[in-house]
């Protein structure tokens, strides 16, 4: 065995986590649209919460109309306050 | 004049005929104080997502209008004594919604019309 050789207990990582990106200033969308529930429910759980911008990668201003469009959808009937099993 | 989009949910026990009576009545209210309507989509027999005056169905209509500022205070009143309707939303729309509800109705072509409206 080589001298300098180092060993670790457990494997090192060799791939890099990817980057996120906001994907609305990635694919120029300008507007969230509260009655498009589909893209919506990109950004909700299971239970029907909204998912923080650390995990869905959003940039703050539009996570605010995110935000909105949500909680319109929700008071409209569109989408539910609490539920389980919504995907 | 501002763009507004109006979201109502009727109750579901309404007839076609009413709702097209309901539809025209809101529309010819909004003309008679001085706004215009852009575009009207009734989309019909819905599924809401939680009850609402326990009842699981409701018909949806969104009406895109433009109008002056004091419009909607006037449309509210008339809403909320109106026993047909369940819930109802106004929403002001920004430039970009404009230019996606346009784009939405004409399947994918950008505002071209924008100068000479």
């Amino acid at each position: 065995m080589a001298k300098n050789e180092i060993k670790y207990l457990t494997a090192i990582k060799q791939e890099k986590p990817r980057k996120k990106f906001c994907r609305f200033k990635k694919y120029g969308i300008k507007y969230v649209d509260y009655k498009d529930i589909e893209f919506l429910k990109k950004f909700i759980n299971e239970q029907g919460k909204l998912l923080p911008r650390r995990l869905s990668g959003n940039s703050l201003k539009y996570q605010r109309k995110v935000q909105d469009a949500v909680k319109k959808a929700r008071q409209m009937a569109l989408l539910p306050y609490v539920t389980d099993l919504l995907k | 004049m501002n763009s507004y989009e109006l979201m109502v949910i009727f109750t579901p026990v309404l007839s076609e005929e009413d709702f097209k009576a309901s539809q025209k009545k809101y529309a010819d209210l909004i003309a008679e104080l001085g706004g215009a309507t852009v575009h009207s989509n009734p989309w019909g027999l819905k599924s809401l997502a939680y009850p609402i005056q326990k009842k699981t169905t409701g018909i949806y209509w969104v009406l895109e209008f433009q109008g002056p500022s004091d419009i909607n205070e006037k449309l509210k009143i008339q809403m909320l004594r109106d026993e047909q309707i369940m819930r109802h939303m106004i929403t002001r729309l920004d430039k970009y919604a404009v230019e996606y509800n346009h784009v939405k109705r004409n399947g994918g072509f950008a505002m071209q019309d924008k100068i000479e409206a």
